[in-house]
Protein backbone atom coordinates (compact mmCIF):
# COMPACT_ATOMS: atom_id res chain seq x y z
CA UNK A 1 0.00 0.00 0.00
CA UNK A 2 2.93 2.28 0.68
CA UNK A 3 3.74 2.03 -3.02
CA UNK A 4 0.32 3.43 -4.02
CA UNK A 5 0.04 5.95 -1.17
CA UNK A 6 3.58 7.30 -1.23
CA UNK A 7 5.82 6.18 -4.09
CA UNK A 8 3.44 6.78 -7.00
CA UNK A 9 2.24 10.27 -5.84
CA UNK A 10 5.82 11.34 -5.08
CA UNK A 11 7.01 10.10 -8.49
CA UNK A 12 4.17 11.91 -10.29
CA UNK A 13 4.91 15.13 -8.36
CA UNK A 14 8.63 14.89 -9.21
CA UNK A 15 8.17 14.11 -12.92
CA UNK A 16 5.45 16.72 -13.49
CA UNK A 17 7.25 19.33 -11.39
CA UNK A 18 10.48 18.96 -13.37
CA UNK A 19 8.71 18.83 -16.76
CA UNK A 20 6.56 21.91 -16.06
CA UNK A 21 9.54 23.88 -14.70
CA UNK A 22 11.44 23.31 -17.95
CA UNK A 23 8.30 23.82 -20.02
CA UNK A 24 8.13 27.44 -18.81
CA UNK A 25 11.44 28.22 -20.53
CA UNK A 26 10.79 26.37 -23.79
CA UNK A 27 8.74 28.43 -26.27
CA UNK A 28 8.36 25.50 -28.72
CA UNK A 29 4.96 24.55 -30.15
CA UNK A 30 5.09 21.11 -28.52
CA UNK A 31 5.84 22.71 -25.18
CA UNK A 32 2.83 25.05 -25.54
CA UNK A 33 0.59 22.11 -26.50
CA UNK A 34 1.76 20.22 -23.42
CA UNK A 35 0.91 23.23 -21.22
CA UNK A 36 -2.57 23.40 -22.76
CA UNK A 37 -3.21 19.70 -22.14
CA UNK A 38 -1.81 19.73 -18.60
CA UNK A 39 -3.83 22.80 -17.55
CA UNK A 40 -7.01 21.24 -18.99
CA UNK A 41 -6.28 18.13 -16.95
CA UNK A 42 -5.71 20.34 -13.93
CA UNK A 43 -9.05 22.11 -14.42
CA UNK A 44 -10.82 18.74 -14.68
CA UNK A 45 -9.15 17.40 -11.53
CA UNK A 46 -9.91 20.65 -9.65
CA UNK A 47 -13.61 20.06 -10.42
CA UNK A 48 -13.52 16.95 -8.27
CA UNK A 49 -12.48 19.07 -5.27
CA UNK A 50 -16.14 20.15 -5.12
CA UNK A 51 -17.17 16.60 -4.20
CA UNK A 52 -14.49 16.41 -1.50
CA UNK A 53 -15.64 19.81 -0.16
CA UNK A 54 -19.29 18.76 -0.06
CA UNK A 55 -18.41 15.43 1.59
CA UNK A 56 -16.23 17.18 4.20
CA UNK A 57 -18.94 19.76 4.99
CA UNK A 58 -21.70 17.15 5.32
CA UNK A 59 -19.47 14.85 7.38
CA UNK A 60 -18.59 17.66 9.82
CA UNK A 61 -22.17 18.79 10.34
CA UNK A 62 -23.57 15.27 10.46
CA UNK A 63 -21.20 14.49 13.35
CA UNK A 64 -22.30 17.67 15.13
CA UNK A 65 -25.94 16.60 14.86
CA UNK A 66 -25.16 13.01 15.90
CA UNK A 67 -23.21 14.12 18.98
CA UNK A 68 -25.71 16.89 19.81
CA UNK A 69 -22.88 19.39 20.33
CA UNK A 70 -23.97 22.91 21.43
CA UNK A 71 -25.56 24.70 18.46
CA UNK A 72 -26.19 21.42 16.56
CA UNK A 73 -29.55 22.80 15.42
CA UNK A 74 -27.75 25.21 13.07
CA UNK A 75 -26.12 22.23 11.37
CA UNK A 76 -29.53 20.98 10.25
CA UNK A 77 -29.82 24.16 8.17
CA UNK A 78 -26.69 23.13 6.25
CA UNK A 79 -28.50 20.01 5.02
CA UNK A 80 -31.76 21.90 4.55
CA UNK A 81 -30.15 24.72 2.53
CA UNK A 82 -27.81 22.49 0.53
CA UNK A 83 -30.60 19.97 -0.14
CA UNK A 84 -33.03 22.55 -1.52
CA UNK A 85 -30.32 24.27 -3.60
CA UNK A 86 -29.08 20.98 -5.07
CA UNK A 87 -32.63 19.84 -5.90
CA UNK A 88 -33.55 23.10 -7.67
CA UNK A 89 -30.14 23.23 -9.36
CA UNK A 90 -30.61 19.74 -10.79
CA UNK A 91 -34.26 20.40 -11.64
CA UNK A 92 -33.10 23.40 -13.76
CA UNK A 93 -36.60 24.87 -14.27
CA UNK A 94 -37.99 21.52 -15.50
CA UNK A 95 -35.24 20.98 -18.09
CA UNK A 96 -33.06 18.98 -15.68
CA UNK A 97 -29.32 19.15 -15.28
CA UNK A 98 -28.31 17.50 -18.56
CA UNK A 99 -29.63 20.52 -20.48
CA UNK A 100 -28.14 24.02 -20.55
CA UNK A 101 -28.88 26.40 -17.71
CA UNK A 102 -32.37 27.89 -17.85
CA UNK A 103 -33.22 31.48 -16.93
CA UNK A 104 -35.61 32.55 -14.15
CA UNK A 105 -35.57 29.23 -12.31
CA UNK A 106 -36.24 28.65 -8.61
CA UNK A 107 -32.45 28.25 -8.23
CA UNK A 108 -31.98 31.82 -9.50
CA UNK A 109 -34.73 33.05 -7.20
CA UNK A 110 -32.97 31.53 -4.19
CA UNK A 111 -29.63 33.00 -5.28
CA UNK A 112 -30.99 36.54 -5.61
CA UNK A 113 -33.43 36.47 -2.68
CA UNK A 114 -31.64 34.32 -0.13
CA UNK A 115 -27.90 34.02 -0.82
CA UNK A 116 -27.25 37.64 -1.85
CA UNK A 117 -29.12 39.30 1.08
CA UNK A 118 -27.67 36.75 3.54
CA UNK A 119 -24.13 37.35 2.25
CA UNK A 120 -24.53 41.13 2.40
CA UNK A 121 -25.91 40.90 5.94
CA UNK A 122 -22.95 38.81 7.14
CA UNK A 123 -20.52 41.30 5.60
CA UNK A 124 -22.30 44.34 7.05
CA UNK A 125 -22.11 42.92 10.58
CA UNK A 126 -18.34 43.56 10.36
CA UNK A 127 -18.92 47.33 10.68
CA UNK A 128 -20.53 46.84 14.10
CA UNK A 129 -17.79 44.58 15.43
CA UNK A 130 -15.03 46.82 14.04
CA UNK A 131 -16.51 49.89 15.74
CA UNK A 132 -16.80 48.01 19.02
CA UNK A 133 -13.24 46.64 18.76
CA UNK A 134 -11.86 50.10 17.85
CA UNK A 135 -13.37 51.62 21.00
CA UNK A 136 -12.50 48.84 23.42
CA UNK A 137 -9.11 47.52 22.32
CA UNK A 138 -7.28 50.04 20.10
CA UNK A 139 -5.03 51.68 22.71
CA UNK A 140 -1.85 53.77 22.44
CA UNK A 141 0.01 51.55 24.92
CA UNK A 142 3.43 51.76 23.22
CA UNK A 143 5.07 54.12 20.72
CA UNK A 144 4.56 51.54 17.93
CA UNK A 145 0.88 51.22 18.81
CA UNK A 146 0.58 55.03 18.81
CA UNK A 147 2.08 55.28 15.30
CA UNK A 148 -0.31 52.58 14.11
CA UNK A 149 -3.26 54.33 15.76
CA UNK A 150 -2.46 57.75 14.28
CA UNK A 151 -1.90 56.22 10.80
CA UNK A 152 -5.19 54.31 11.08
CA UNK A 153 -7.18 57.43 11.97
CA UNK A 154 -5.58 59.42 9.11
CA UNK A 155 -6.25 56.65 6.57
CA UNK A 156 -9.76 56.04 7.87
CA UNK A 157 -10.70 59.70 7.46
CA UNK A 158 -8.53 60.47 4.44
CA UNK A 159 -10.01 57.66 2.33
CA UNK A 160 -13.60 58.91 2.51
CA UNK A 161 -14.98 62.13 0.97
CA UNK A 162 -15.56 63.74 4.36
CA UNK A 163 -11.78 63.70 4.99
CA UNK A 164 -11.14 66.65 2.66
CA UNK A 165 -13.85 68.65 4.45
CA UNK A 166 -12.24 68.02 7.85
CA UNK A 167 -8.74 69.01 6.69
CA UNK A 168 -7.69 69.46 3.06
CA UNK A 169 -4.35 67.68 3.65
CA UNK A 170 -5.94 64.51 5.04
CA UNK A 171 -6.50 62.74 1.66
CA UNK A 172 -2.94 63.40 0.36
CA UNK A 173 -1.52 62.35 3.74
CA UNK A 174 -3.57 59.13 3.63
CA UNK A 175 -2.38 58.51 0.05
CA UNK A 176 1.24 59.01 1.14
CA UNK A 177 0.84 56.49 3.99
CA UNK A 178 -0.64 53.99 1.55
CA UNK A 179 1.85 54.46 -1.27
CA UNK A 180 5.08 54.79 0.75
CA UNK A 181 5.23 53.05 4.17
CA UNK A 182 2.37 50.66 3.42
CA UNK A 183 3.72 49.81 -0.02
CA UNK A 184 7.24 49.19 1.30
CA UNK A 185 5.96 46.88 4.04
CA UNK A 186 3.66 45.01 1.67
CA UNK A 187 6.45 44.56 -0.87
CA UNK A 188 8.72 43.13 1.82
CA UNK A 189 6.03 40.67 2.88
CA UNK A 190 5.33 39.78 -0.75
CA UNK A 191 9.00 39.03 -1.49
CA UNK A 192 9.25 36.91 1.67
CA UNK A 193 6.07 34.97 0.83
CA UNK A 194 7.22 34.43 -2.78
CA UNK A 195 10.62 33.08 -1.72
CA UNK A 196 8.80 30.82 0.76
CA UNK A 197 6.49 29.58 -2.01
CA UNK A 198 9.45 28.78 -4.28
CA UNK A 199 11.19 26.90 -1.44
CA UNK A 200 8.00 24.93 -0.64
CA UNK A 201 7.52 24.09 -4.33
CA UNK A 202 11.06 22.73 -4.57
CA UNK A 203 10.53 20.71 -1.37
CA UNK A 204 7.34 19.20 -2.86
CA UNK A 205 8.99 18.42 -6.22
CA UNK A 206 11.92 16.66 -4.52
CA UNK A 207 9.68 14.80 -2.08
CA UNK A 208 10.98 16.52 1.08
CA UNK A 209 7.63 18.16 1.87
CA UNK A 210 5.01 15.39 2.09
CA UNK A 211 2.24 16.98 4.15
CA UNK A 212 0.04 17.23 1.04
CA UNK A 213 -0.12 13.44 0.91
CA UNK A 214 -1.97 13.43 4.25
CA UNK A 215 -1.66 10.94 7.09
CA UNK A 216 1.11 12.79 8.98
CA UNK A 217 4.84 12.17 8.38
CA UNK B 1 -14.92 56.76 33.55
CA UNK B 2 -14.23 53.10 34.27
CA UNK B 3 -17.84 52.42 33.38
CA UNK B 4 -17.48 54.33 30.13
CA UNK B 5 -14.45 52.21 29.21
CA UNK B 6 -16.44 49.03 29.86
CA UNK B 7 -19.52 50.26 28.02
CA UNK B 8 -21.89 47.57 26.73
CA UNK B 9 -21.03 46.92 23.10
CA UNK B 10 -24.71 46.99 22.18
CA UNK B 11 -24.65 50.75 22.86
CA UNK B 12 -21.80 51.07 20.33
CA UNK B 13 -23.87 49.00 17.89
CA UNK B 14 -26.76 51.48 18.29
CA UNK B 15 -24.42 54.38 17.46
CA UNK B 16 -23.22 52.56 14.32
CA UNK B 17 -26.80 51.77 13.27
CA UNK B 18 -27.75 55.44 13.63
CA UNK B 19 -24.60 56.53 11.75
CA UNK B 20 -25.55 54.25 8.84
CA UNK B 21 -29.28 54.93 8.66
CA UNK B 22 -29.37 58.67 9.31
CA UNK B 23 -27.39 59.68 6.17
CA UNK B 24 -29.66 57.41 4.14
CA UNK B 25 -32.75 59.19 5.47
CA UNK B 26 -31.36 62.72 5.43
CA UNK B 27 -29.65 62.85 2.05
CA UNK B 28 -26.57 65.02 1.69
CA UNK B 29 -23.89 65.02 -0.98
CA UNK B 30 -20.19 64.85 -0.33
CA UNK B 31 -17.58 65.81 -2.95
CA UNK B 32 -16.07 62.67 -4.50
CA UNK B 33 -12.81 63.30 -6.34
CA UNK B 34 -11.35 60.63 -8.61
CA UNK B 35 -7.84 59.47 -7.65
CA UNK B 36 -5.14 58.83 -10.28
CA UNK B 37 -5.40 55.03 -9.91
CA UNK B 38 -9.11 55.06 -10.76
CA UNK B 39 -8.57 57.63 -13.51
CA UNK B 40 -5.98 55.30 -15.09
CA UNK B 41 -8.63 52.62 -15.67
CA UNK B 42 -11.09 55.20 -16.99
CA UNK B 43 -8.48 56.68 -19.35
CA UNK B 44 -7.41 53.24 -20.55
CA UNK B 45 -10.99 52.29 -21.50
CA UNK B 46 -11.50 55.70 -23.10
CA UNK B 47 -8.37 55.19 -25.20
CA UNK B 48 -9.65 51.91 -26.68
CA UNK B 49 -11.14 52.14 -30.18
CA UNK B 50 -14.70 50.91 -30.83
CA UNK B 51 -14.94 47.14 -31.13
CA UNK B 52 -12.00 46.49 -28.78
CA UNK B 53 -12.22 43.48 -26.46
CA UNK B 54 -12.28 43.96 -22.69
CA UNK B 55 -12.26 40.91 -20.43
CA UNK B 56 -13.85 41.42 -17.00
CA UNK B 57 -13.36 38.68 -14.43
CA UNK B 58 -16.04 38.93 -11.74
CA UNK B 59 -14.15 37.12 -8.97
CA UNK B 60 -16.43 37.85 -6.05
CA UNK B 61 -19.51 36.42 -4.39
CA UNK B 62 -22.61 37.92 -2.71
CA UNK B 63 -20.68 38.68 0.51
CA UNK B 64 -18.67 41.37 -1.36
CA UNK B 65 -21.48 42.47 -3.63
CA UNK B 66 -22.00 45.86 -1.97
CA UNK B 67 -18.46 46.96 -2.78
CA UNK B 68 -17.75 45.24 -6.08
CA UNK B 69 -21.06 45.12 -7.92
CA UNK B 70 -21.24 48.96 -8.24
CA UNK B 71 -17.71 48.83 -9.70
CA UNK B 72 -18.76 46.16 -12.19
CA UNK B 73 -21.87 48.07 -13.21
CA UNK B 74 -19.95 51.35 -13.68
CA UNK B 75 -17.28 49.60 -15.77
CA UNK B 76 -19.88 47.86 -17.93
CA UNK B 77 -21.72 51.13 -18.57
CA UNK B 78 -18.46 52.76 -19.64
CA UNK B 79 -17.57 49.87 -21.97
CA UNK B 80 -21.02 49.62 -23.57
CA UNK B 81 -21.25 53.40 -23.96
CA UNK B 82 -17.92 53.35 -25.83
CA UNK B 83 -19.08 50.43 -28.00
CA UNK B 84 -16.48 48.07 -26.58
CA UNK B 85 -17.03 44.31 -26.69
CA UNK B 86 -17.26 42.84 -23.19
CA UNK B 87 -16.23 39.30 -22.30
CA UNK B 88 -17.29 38.34 -18.79
CA UNK B 89 -16.19 35.38 -16.71
CA UNK B 90 -15.84 34.38 -13.07
CA UNK B 91 -13.46 32.26 -11.05
CA UNK B 92 -15.73 32.38 -8.01
CA UNK B 93 -18.59 29.84 -7.93
CA UNK B 94 -20.84 32.36 -6.16
CA UNK B 95 -20.19 35.10 -8.68
CA UNK B 96 -21.93 33.83 -11.80
CA UNK B 97 -25.42 35.13 -10.92
CA UNK B 98 -24.14 38.60 -10.01
CA UNK B 99 -21.95 38.84 -13.10
CA UNK B 100 -24.68 37.64 -15.43
CA UNK B 101 -27.27 40.09 -14.07
CA UNK B 102 -24.81 43.03 -14.19
CA UNK B 103 -23.80 42.34 -17.81
CA UNK B 104 -27.33 41.65 -19.00
CA UNK B 105 -28.86 44.75 -17.36
CA UNK B 106 -26.12 47.12 -18.52
CA UNK B 107 -26.20 45.59 -22.03
CA UNK B 108 -29.96 46.11 -22.28
CA UNK B 109 -29.65 49.79 -21.36
CA UNK B 110 -27.42 50.39 -24.40
CA UNK B 111 -29.32 47.93 -26.65
CA UNK B 112 -26.26 45.70 -26.93
CA UNK B 113 -26.79 42.17 -28.22
CA UNK B 114 -25.66 39.02 -26.46
CA UNK B 115 -23.16 36.97 -28.52
CA UNK B 116 -22.46 39.98 -30.76
CA UNK B 117 -21.53 42.75 -28.33
CA UNK B 118 -21.00 40.85 -25.12
CA UNK B 119 -20.77 37.35 -23.70
CA UNK B 120 -20.66 35.77 -20.27
CA UNK B 121 -18.42 32.70 -20.22
CA UNK B 122 -19.53 31.60 -16.74
CA UNK B 123 -17.59 29.96 -13.93
CA UNK B 124 -14.64 27.65 -14.28
CA UNK B 125 -12.82 25.97 -11.43
CA UNK B 126 -9.03 25.89 -11.15
CA UNK B 127 -8.15 29.65 -10.88
CA UNK B 128 -4.48 29.76 -12.00
CA UNK B 129 -4.95 26.80 -14.35
CA UNK B 130 -7.85 28.57 -16.05
CA UNK B 131 -5.72 31.70 -16.53
CA UNK B 132 -2.87 29.73 -18.11
CA UNK B 133 -5.29 27.75 -20.26
CA UNK B 134 -6.94 30.98 -21.42
CA UNK B 135 -3.48 32.33 -22.17
CA UNK B 136 -2.90 29.40 -24.52
CA UNK B 137 -6.39 29.23 -26.00
CA UNK B 138 -9.56 30.83 -24.71
CA UNK B 139 -11.78 28.26 -26.45
CA UNK B 140 -9.95 25.45 -24.69
CA UNK B 141 -10.66 26.97 -21.27
CA UNK B 142 -14.27 27.88 -22.13
CA UNK B 143 -15.62 25.64 -24.91
CA UNK B 144 -19.14 26.85 -24.01
CA UNK B 145 -20.51 30.05 -22.51
CA UNK B 146 -22.79 30.37 -19.47
CA UNK B 147 -25.85 29.47 -21.57
CA UNK B 148 -24.28 26.52 -23.36
CA UNK B 149 -23.45 28.23 -26.68
CA UNK B 150 -20.27 27.04 -28.38
CA UNK B 151 -17.80 29.89 -27.86
CA UNK B 152 -15.96 29.22 -31.10
CA UNK B 153 -19.09 30.32 -33.02
CA UNK B 154 -19.65 33.57 -31.12
CA UNK B 155 -19.20 36.76 -33.22
CA UNK B 156 -18.14 38.70 -30.10
CA UNK B 157 -15.03 36.51 -29.83
CA UNK B 158 -14.01 37.02 -33.46
CA UNK B 159 -10.35 37.98 -33.52
CA UNK B 160 -9.73 36.61 -30.05
CA UNK B 161 -7.71 33.44 -29.58
CA UNK B 162 -6.06 33.92 -26.20
CA UNK B 163 -5.49 36.44 -23.41
CA UNK B 164 -2.88 38.16 -25.58
CA UNK B 165 -5.65 39.29 -27.92
CA UNK B 166 -7.52 41.12 -25.17
CA UNK B 167 -7.17 44.90 -25.32
CA UNK B 168 -7.67 45.20 -21.59
CA UNK B 169 -8.26 42.75 -18.74
CA UNK B 170 -9.87 43.81 -15.46
CA UNK B 171 -10.23 41.64 -12.39
CA UNK B 172 -12.82 42.52 -9.75
CA UNK B 173 -11.65 40.58 -6.73
CA UNK B 174 -12.78 39.78 -3.23
CA UNK B 175 -9.84 37.41 -2.72
CA UNK B 176 -6.31 36.90 -3.98
CA UNK B 177 -7.20 36.58 -7.66
CA UNK B 178 -5.51 39.87 -8.69
CA UNK B 179 -2.10 38.47 -7.62
CA UNK B 180 -2.89 35.27 -9.52
CA UNK B 181 -3.89 37.21 -12.65
CA UNK B 182 -0.59 39.12 -12.46
CA UNK B 183 1.62 36.07 -11.86
CA UNK B 184 -0.05 33.59 -14.21
CA UNK B 185 -1.75 35.90 -16.72
CA UNK B 186 -0.25 39.33 -17.20
CA UNK B 187 3.41 38.40 -16.68
CA UNK B 188 3.22 35.30 -18.87
CA UNK B 189 0.96 36.56 -21.66
CA UNK B 190 1.68 40.28 -21.52
CA UNK B 191 -1.59 42.23 -21.62
CA UNK B 192 -2.74 45.47 -19.99
CA UNK B 193 -4.28 44.71 -16.65
CA UNK B 194 -6.36 46.73 -14.19
CA UNK B 195 -8.01 45.74 -10.94
CA UNK B 196 -10.88 46.42 -8.62
CA UNK B 197 -11.02 45.03 -5.09
CA UNK B 198 -12.59 45.35 -1.68
CA UNK B 199 -11.18 48.10 0.56
CA UNK B 200 -9.57 45.45 2.79
CA UNK B 201 -7.47 44.11 -0.10
CA UNK B 202 -6.60 47.57 -1.46
CA UNK B 203 -3.39 48.13 0.57
CA UNK B 204 -1.95 44.81 -0.70
CA UNK B 205 -2.14 46.07 -4.29
CA UNK B 206 0.17 49.08 -3.96
CA UNK B 207 3.40 47.21 -4.85
CA UNK B 208 1.76 46.14 -8.13
CA UNK B 209 0.63 49.70 -8.88
CA UNK B 210 4.13 51.07 -8.39
CA UNK B 211 5.68 48.33 -10.54
CA UNK B 212 3.06 49.12 -13.26
CA UNK B 213 1.87 45.51 -13.21
CA UNK B 214 -1.51 47.05 -12.46
CA UNK B 215 -2.40 49.96 -14.73
CA UNK B 216 -5.06 51.15 -12.30
CA UNK B 217 -6.99 50.18 -9.20
CA UNK B 218 -10.45 50.74 -7.79
CA UNK B 219 -10.47 50.06 -4.09
CA UNK B 220 -13.67 49.54 -2.13
CA UNK B 221 -16.92 51.45 -2.46
CA UNK B 222 -14.93 54.70 -2.71
CA UNK B 223 -13.22 53.41 -5.86
CA UNK B 224 -16.60 52.53 -7.35
CA UNK B 225 -17.95 55.98 -6.43
CA UNK B 226 -14.98 57.65 -8.13
CA UNK B 227 -15.66 55.65 -11.30
CA UNK B 228 -19.34 56.60 -11.19
CA UNK B 229 -18.31 60.27 -10.99
CA UNK B 230 -15.92 59.84 -13.94
CA UNK B 231 -18.57 58.28 -16.19
CA UNK B 232 -21.09 60.86 -14.94
CA UNK B 233 -23.56 58.26 -13.73
CA UNK B 234 -24.07 58.59 -9.99
CA UNK B 235 -25.56 55.44 -8.52
CA UNK B 236 -25.34 53.22 -5.43
CA UNK B 237 -21.62 53.79 -4.79
CA UNK B 238 -21.91 57.59 -4.67
CA UNK B 239 -25.05 57.23 -2.51
CA UNK B 240 -23.07 54.98 -0.18
CA UNK B 241 -20.38 57.58 0.42
CA UNK B 242 -22.44 59.54 2.97
CA UNK B 243 -23.12 56.67 5.41
CA UNK B 244 -19.57 55.36 4.91
CA UNK B 245 -18.10 58.79 5.73
CA UNK B 246 -20.23 59.17 8.85
CA UNK B 247 -19.31 55.67 10.09
CA UNK B 248 -15.60 56.32 9.46
CA UNK B 249 -15.81 59.54 11.49
CA UNK B 250 -17.69 57.70 14.23
CA UNK B 251 -15.06 54.93 14.42
CA UNK B 252 -12.27 57.55 14.51
CA UNK B 253 -14.08 59.35 17.33
CA UNK B 254 -14.49 56.04 19.19
CA UNK B 255 -10.74 55.41 18.91
CA UNK B 256 -9.86 58.93 20.13
CA UNK B 257 -12.47 58.91 22.91
CA UNK B 258 -11.44 55.42 24.05
CA UNK B 259 -7.80 56.51 24.28
CA UNK B 260 -8.63 59.75 26.12
CA UNK B 261 -10.54 57.72 28.73
CA UNK B 262 -7.70 55.20 28.86
CA UNK B 263 -5.14 57.86 29.75
CA UNK B 264 -7.48 59.76 32.08
CA UNK B 265 -8.03 56.63 34.15
CA UNK B 266 -4.24 56.23 34.34
CA UNK B 267 -4.28 52.65 33.01
CA UNK B 268 -0.95 51.84 31.50
CA UNK B 269 -1.28 48.05 31.15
Amino acid sequence: MNFFKRTIPLTIAFIMGVIMTFQYYVPHEASQSLLKVVTRWGITIAGFAVFIGVYSLFHLHWNKIKRKVPGWGYSTFVFFGAGITIIFGLYNGGEFFLNDKQEGTMFDWMYFNVQIPAGATMFSILAFFMASAAYRTFRARTSEATILLVAAVIVMLGRVPVGALIWEYLPPLADWIMSVPNMAAKRGILIGVSIGAIATSLRIIFGIERAYLGGGD
Amino acid sequence: MERLLRIDRRIIFIFVAIAVTLPLLIRFNLPVTATKDVKSIYNKINSLPEGSHVLISFDYDPASKEELQPMAVALLHHCFKNNIKVIGMTLNPGGSGLADSAITEAGKEYSRKYKEDYVFLGYKTGTELVMINMGENIFSAFPKDFYGNATVDLPVLKGVQSLQDMDYVIDLASGSSIEAWIAFGKEKYNFDFGGGCTAVIGPDMYPFLQSKQLTGLMSGLKGAAEYEILINRKSTAVAGMSPQSVVHVLVALFVIFGNVLYFMTGRKK
